[in-house]
């Protein structure tokens, strides 16, 4: 894949979720403030385990890690101009990220399974 | 060698007039990395409040915590800001409200819109 086809991919990928971002944040913030907002364990539990919701909030999850992935790429290498401190904090970056992500997606999971 | 001399540099904080669209796009910036550093917490938030009863009780009180109740004001503004600059920039890229006069007051928007949600959020909290 030539250099300017992957930009065009990271722009793509940013663009389509912010979109997703967008929706889901409108989503749980018309949820909580106009219906009945699932206060209290017993509720809050069983709203995350909806398969509905679950899959959302996987989905959003992924999402704003693809999403910050694109962003903080962009602002490091803006930033950080010597080769190596770049590498470094862009791996250091992209690790957490990916950890974030396997930690959220393993909560949201294990609520699906714990009843 | 010639065109190589360094690029010039005005760094005089005190003496910068940012426009306002400099001001949006570098608040969407500034917010972007302040909700990729909050990241953690939330995951770890949800992570407690999914651990029986009791967790909830505690992820209940941290987020009650004064700490955190602070830091959710800047996440708040944040995210207002985020998303507002964000959508902005997707409606230029569709080529919409890209004229000086637009795009001038659509940045004056982005920027105050999301200090009225700060402001909503706050009186919500008091």
């Amino acid at each position: 894949m030539t250099g300017a086809a992957h930009g065009l991919r990271a722009w793509l990928l940013q663009r389509f979720t912010a979109v997703y971002l967008a929706g889901f944040i409108l989503f749980v913030v018309i949820r909580f403030g106009v219906f009945n907002a699932p206060v209290g364990y017993q509720a809050w539990h069983a709203w995350l385990a909806e398969p509905f919701v679950n899959l959302a909030a996987a989905l959003f999850v992924l999402s704003v890690v693809g999403h910050a992935w694109v962003g903080v790429r962009d602002v490091i290498m803006d930033y950080i101009r010597p080769a190596g401190m770049r590498v470094a904090v862009l791996a250091a970056a992209a690790l957490a990220l990916i950890a974030c992500a396997a930690w959220g997606l393993r909560v949201l999971f294990l609520v699906t399974v714990n009843g | 060698m010639t065109g190589h001399q360094p690029p010039p540099k005005f760094l005089d904080l005190l003496r910068i007039r940012m426009p306002v669209g400099a001001v949006a796009s570098f608040g969407h910036r500034f917010a972007g990395v302040v909700l990729f550093l909050v990241v953690p917490l939330g995951i770890y938030l949800l992570d407690l409040s999914v651990q029986g009863p009791d967790g909830y009780a505690r992820a209940a009180a941290l987020w009650h915590s004064v700490p955190v109740q602070l830091l959710s004001i800047a996440v708040v503004w944040s995210l207002a800001h985020h998303l507002f600059a964000g959508l902005r920039f997707l409606l230029i890229d569709l080529d919409m409200g890209v004229d000086r006069r637009r795009a001038h007051r659509s940045a004056w928007a982005v920027n105050l819109a999301a200090v009225v949600v700060v402001l909503g959020y706050l009186g919500a909290l008091l």
